[in-house]
């Protein structure tokens, strides 16, 4: 059973290139590409020109599941999912109880097969209730499924809990994601520190509280040798160490959210608490260093942070009001933002939002080469919407772009060679 | 009349002429506030809210005062005993509020921007009477009225504000609406109570007290939570005194007729000498006093008038 896509504009992070062509599907996987006559197939889809790409690879999902399920369960996350194109969640394991036994893990995967439409990847704990004391059972994590070990946005304090824990990890060649934020400084913050904070009167953190601990972090990487990856690098001053690091050899890589490459603090205007996001929304200057960083290839990754919170929880005076924004279906339109705004190319783009994670990961998507699996997002890039946030699939409808203008709108999604949605 | 607002909650969005407005009819109410026949009917029928989720002894029966003196119908609500103990939102609490009908709520929260999340959710008028580190609007205005009638105007003044500004709303309210009237502001204070990037907010910032009050015409001191004294902000009481508290030896660098103010209460011996403060030739401290019911009276007749205005051209969402 073949299925060509003909008459696509394909975008392929790995070859880097943006060019009109065709795509021919076989079962689940890609068996070929090109740009001369189209080969014969059962199946014909039309793209009619639009882009033809990588699914997303979204690092760092929170799904509520165990725990929360108003908020956000595996089959509401991966509708909405499937509607953004984001063909594998990568997912975080901050619920309650946290993902920290392979028992929890193995009922999360089977939760997730039964009920999202697209792939499912955890991540695991790195320490036992995320509370920075002991390491969990790396190895029957990783058996069970987990692709990555982290604490979420908790730091672990304790240097010698955290040098053992990745020791214990580098011999078993796990990756461990951290979140650098210097936990002393950042207490009781919700905004960076500068002029709009200090108008508000709102507890504010220095964007230095970010380098100070990816310093920390980059030295224990040395010393250890492990796999790392930052879940998210927010300031321009953290960039440099982030690169000195790459440039010595060390096993490195970083990501970003799409709120901090498309939003800044001046957004969160009168206490608008849909923009309080972990870390907080930096400077306009740290979001300009951000997009280049993603076009140089510095930062490597862009995931969506996506983090349910319900109504109640952001109803809040801005201090009390939970932290985190959804962002599965808003992330591609948001990622286009910095395309149509010529930062960044397509490939540039998906290079960080599919190739990067899913080779972090040692996952086989992010390309359109053979052999790779048929995870797809065919999407209008130009398309203009505005959008209503109770469209948006989540249970939790708590997203920064309610009422913004975008652009992008995906047409389908494909996961395994099987049409998951169809926005057409 | 200039000053056409729905809430008064802070500072920020008004314009000079917004601020000349309630001073002036502010005047009117300092000299009915001296009358033997202290009372009006210009909030009469009106339900007025005191609606207090911070402690506080001063401003609500100075909002109190303002409200009866005008007529209206007070109630003081102490929030803290009440069902936010039991664990109602604040915005549940408005709505309940809400659905009484009144016509003033008078607000004070200790999270910075939670009473403009309460304006949002009600229909009737808001005054912010402290929010957090944000914004106190009453006290800048009745600051501003003290300092005009003691300086004949209220531009072209070099005002230094002294102590803890990082925490301080009636600091932010007063550098906003002072830089409004075109005044020289400076801020005086160890550089952990300094709030970020200071100096972007259009004022001087010194380190030293005796360079900040050189050639100043208004002192302005700030009250130092007990909660901050002991080695997290700064290393002592003694220390914070030698070097941040007012005496006439300090005061001595500022001009020889200016005044020196205090937004209460005090904390005699720590960022002020208690003759100083008593001093009637330079301490204005008691008249700021009188002066806040005079404010928050003209400030209640002005969002009065505006609700019933609002009311009375069929504007749904104050009914």
């Amino acid at each position: 059973m073949k299925t060509l896509f003909s008459n696509a504009r394909l975008i392929d992070p790995e070859g880097g290139s943006d060019a009109p062509g065709w795509l021919l599907v076989q079962g689940q996987t890609i068996l070929a590409s090109g740009t001369d006559a189209p080969p014969a197939a059962e199946t014909v889809i039309d793209c009619a020109g639009q882009c033809l790409a990588p699914g997303i690879v979204d690092i760092g999902v929170k799904v509520c599941e165990p725990g929360e399920r108003h908020k956000e369960s595996f089959r509401s996350a991966g509708l909405a999912a499937a509607a953004g194109g984001v063909t594998t969640m990568v997912t975080r394991p901050d619920t309650a109880p946290a993902i920290d036994t392979p028992e929890v893990l193995e009922f999360v995967t089977r939760r997730a097969r039964e009920a999202a439409p697209v792939r499912i990847r955890p991540m695991a704990a790195l320490t036992k209730g995320r509370e920075g004391r002991e390491m969990v059972e790396i190895g029957f994590l990783q058996d069970a499924g987990a692709v990555a070990f982290t604490d979420g946005d908790r730091v672990v304090e304790n240097t010698k809990v955290l040098s053992r824990a990745m020791t214990y990890a580098r011999s078993l060649n796990a990756l461990v994601i951290a979140h650098p934020q210097d936990p002393g400084l950042t207490a009781g913050a919700c905004a960076t520190s500068g002029k709009f904070a200090s108008l508000r009167g709102l507890p504010a953190v220095s964007p230095m509280a970010e380098r100070m601990a990816l310093d920390r972090d980059m030295a224990l990487v040395e010393m250890t040798g492990v796999k790392y990856h930052a879940d998210q690098v927010t300031t321009a001053r953290a960039l440099p160490a982030l690169e000195r690091a790459k440039n010595n050899g060390r096993d490195v890589t970083a990501g970003v959210s799409i709120h901090h490459l498309t939003l800044n603090e001046l957004d969160v205007g009168d206490y608008r608490t849909f923009f309080k996001v972990k870390p907080p929304l930096r400077a306009e200057t740290d979001r300009v260093a951000l997009v280049q960083a993603v076009a140089s290839g510095l930062i490597d990754v862009i995931s969506s942070m996506h983090t349910p919170q319900d109504e109640e929880s952001k109803r809040l005076p801005y201090e009390e009001a939970a932290s985190g924004a959804v962002g599965l279906e808003t992330l591609l339109p948001a990622a286009l933002r910095l395309y149509h705004a010529e930062a960044i190319t397509l490939p540039q783009l998906w290079r960080a939002l599919s190739l990067n994670p899913a080779r972090r990961l040692g996952l086989d998507g992010g390309r359109l080469a053979p052999g790779a699996p048929a995870d797809l997002v065919l999407f209008d890039a130009d398309a203009p919407f505005v959008l209503d946030r109770f469209t948006l699939r989540s249970k939790s409808k708590n997203t920064p772009f309610d009422g913004a203008r975008m652009q992008g709108r995906v047409l389908g999604t494909w996961v395994a060679g099987a049409r998951v949605f169809d926005g057409g | 009349m200039s000053f056409r607002a729905r809430h008064l909650l802070g500072i920020e969005p008004l314009k000079p002429e917004a601020i000349r407005t309630i001073l002036d009819l502010s005047e009117q109410y300092v000299a009915l506030n001296r009358a033997t026949h202290k009372t009006s009917d210009v909030l009469a029928g009106l339900t007025q809210i005191n609606m207090f989720f911070e402690n506080s002894t001063r401003t609500q029966a100075s909002f109190e005062i303002a409200g009866k003196r005008l007529g209206a119908d007070v109630m003081n609500m102490a929030m803290q005993a009440s069902s936010i103990k039991k664990g109602e939102t604040l915005i549940d609490t408005a709505l309940t509020l809400n659905a009484m009908h009144p016509d003033l709520l008078v607000v004070r929260h200790p999270h910075s921007g939670a009473v403009n999340l309460l304006a949002e959710k009600v229909n009737c008028a808001v005054l912010n009477a402290g929010d957090g580190r944000h914004e106190h609007p009453t006290q800048a205005l009745l600051d501003a009225l003290t300092i005009r009638r003691a300086k004949g105007r209220i531009q072209r003044l070099t005002v230094a504000i002294c102590g803890d500004i990082a925490h301080s709303r009636v600091a932010r309210s007063n550098i906003l609406l002072l830089g409004k009237m075109e005044n020289r502001v400076r801020l005086i204070g160890p550089p952990t109570l300094i709030p970020a990037r200071a100096a972007d907010l259009g004022v001087e910032v010194y380190g030293d007290m005796k360079e900040g009050l050189e050639g100043a015409d208004v002192v302005m001191m700030l009250r130092l939570q007990k909660e901050r004294m002991d080695g997290g902000f700064i290393p002592s009481e003694r220390e914070y005194y030698h070097r941040f508290g007012l005496d006439a030896e300090k005061l001595a660098h500022a001009k020889e007729d200016a005044i020196v103010m205090h937004p209460g209460p005090m904390n005699r011996g720590v960022e002020i000498d208690g003759t100083l403060a008593d001093d009637i030739n330079r301490s204005v401290i008691q008249e700021q006093v009188e002066m806040g019911v005079a404010v928050r009276m003209a400030a209640m007749e002005l969002l009065a008038r505006n609700l019933r205005e609002a009311r009375a051209a069929g504007d749904g969402t104050y009914v």
